[in-house]
């Protein structure tokens, strides 16, 4: 029976880009439901020195499409050419794949994110379930959509320095960490410049819940709990 | 394939829950309006380009025209992973077209051949709705439209997506084009000069920035003459 649901998800996943590369940055909670079941689930993987793959829905789905573009990795290895997947060739590659088990309503349940860095030039793309697809300056998956993307449209600029985008994607992983009850405080930042990928151990943010709002959230909903 | 069909989440009975979970369709509307005019000897090409779904924007430049050759060109509103596909068959379709024929597709050709390809995905339709425009064997505008299966026909004018209902009556009512139903038939292409028509099409989108949510950002334009494509673009409200 092709037509499913998705078991163990990620949350958001987001991206944006800066003078000289790309920053994408999760949590690691694979959740069950709303269990939280795998606390360092890595969802952002490297796929070769000029690419990384973030994926946010089912996380099995993540690994056997980490699988198929391992196996064409493999075949650049093998070529001995020197020759490897560009970023945009990766992410024209998995539209197609999600494009396709769509059309067969057997859906890869994932909206994925792929950043690089190749001839001088940043790329950002991400492709949902369905297949749609697009590539921006900043993007955010699922609810990352809703709470961080205006943060990004507020304060993104393309020609950010390292430190400023870090700092921006700092404070979008902290508001969808403050929002969405499906996020744990544990996250990891990918970055892809000139110099190639590196992916950060895990880490945690300061946090601070000690906001008047918080400790009464119905202080300016007169009638509700 | 009806088995197989997404299940939709339904009332529960009194008495009992029913387990709901995320359910799944094939199809999302990305919103969007393309507007084509057919003038004497030319042909507007306009399309926004926000690109949405439900209440979000997911990004506001990604293009809606596909540019086939210097005399053709597709337009389409609808779900973009089925309009990128839509475009890239029809790409590859023209590109096997030259090396048989040693020259572009000419656009009335381009205009049945989408109209194929639509329906030969008749019962999964391309949820695309399509305009192909350019400039006809004998050098004047000419405009097809389209509904999602293929059927088509020539017209003066004409538009889809999201922003139709707010822009073709602009337009039926500026191009005073003759009823289809007029007998004898009457000459249904525009003499506007050129300028005026992309003023229409600018005023137009304007107009429909202001109401409909899905059109917005920026608008491409394309003014095909015989001398070759020029592309314009316009801001809308970025609201």
């Amino acid at each position: 029976m092709p037509c499913r649901y998705p078991y163990v998800t990620g949350t958001s996943m987001l991206g944006i880009t800066y003078k000289d590369g790309v920053l994408l940055a999760s949590d690691t909670l694979g959740a069950y439901g709303s269990t939280k079941r795998y606390k360092s689930f890595e969802r952002i993987r490297k796929v070769n020195d000029v690419c990384v793959l973030g994926a946010s829905g089912e996380l099995s789905d993540f690994q056997y499409i980490m699988r198929l573009l391992e196996e064409l990795s493999d075949d650049d290895f093998c070529m001995d050419d020197g020759h490897h997947l560009k970023p945009a060739e990766v992410h024209s590659y998995l539209c197609r794949v999600l494009y396709n088990r769509r059309n067969k309503f057997d859906p890869l349940w994932n909206s994925l994110v792929v950043g690089g860095f190749y001839a001088g030039q940043p790329f950002l793309g991400t492709v949902g379930m369905i297949g749609t697809n697009y590539t921006d300056v900043h993007l955010a998956t699922g609810f990352g959509n809703h709470l961080a993307r205006p943060l990004m449209r507020e304060k993104h600029r393309p020609d950010m320095s390292e430190e400023e985008a870090t700092e921006l994607m700092r404070e979008c992983l902290k508001v969808c960490y403050y929002r969405d009850k499906n996020s744990i405080n544990k996250f990891q930042m990918a970055k892809v410049s000139a110099e190639g990928v590196t992916i950060s151990e895990p880490f945690a943010l300061e946090t601070d819940w000690k906001y008047k709002l918080f400790e009464n959230p119905a202080a300016n909903a007169a009638g509700a709990w | 394939m009806a088995a197989a069909l997404p299940v939709r989440a339904s009332v529960p009975a009194a008495g009992q829950a029913v387990k709901q979970h995320a359910t799944w369709s094939p199809y999302d509307d990305n919103g969007g309006t393309v507007v084509a005019v057919a003038g004497d000897d030319y042909c507007v090409v306009a399309a926004s380009t926000r690109m949405s779904t439900g209440y979000s924007i997911l990004t506001r430049n990604k293009s809606k025209i596909l540019q086939l050759n210097p005399k053709c060109v597709i337009a389409s509103a609808g779900m973009q992973a089925d309009q990128e596909t839509l475009h890239k068959v029809l790409h590859s379709r023209h590109v096997t077209y030259q090396f048989n024929h040693r020259k572009p597709m000419a656009c009335p050709a381009m205009a049945q051949l989408l109209s194929n390809t639509l329906y030969y995905k008749r019962f999964f339709p391309y949820y695309t709705f399509n305009l192909c425009a350019g400039l006809d064997d004998e050098g004047r505008g000419a405009v097809y439209t389209y509904d999602a299966i293929g059927s088509y026909e020539r017209v003066g004018y004409g538009c889809q997506g999201n922003g139709k209902e707010l822009v073709q009556p602009v337009l039926d009512n500026q191009l005073k084009a003759a009823s289809p139903l007029a007998l004898p038939p009457q000459q249904w292409l525009s003499s506007l000069p050129l300028e005026q028509a992309v003023d229409l099409v600018k005023g137009a989108f304007v107009s429909a920035g202001e109401r409909d949510i899905y059109t917005g950002d920026d608008v491409e334009i394309l003014i095909i003459t015989k001398d070759c494509i020029k592309t314009d673009r316009l801001e809308l409200k970025r609201d």
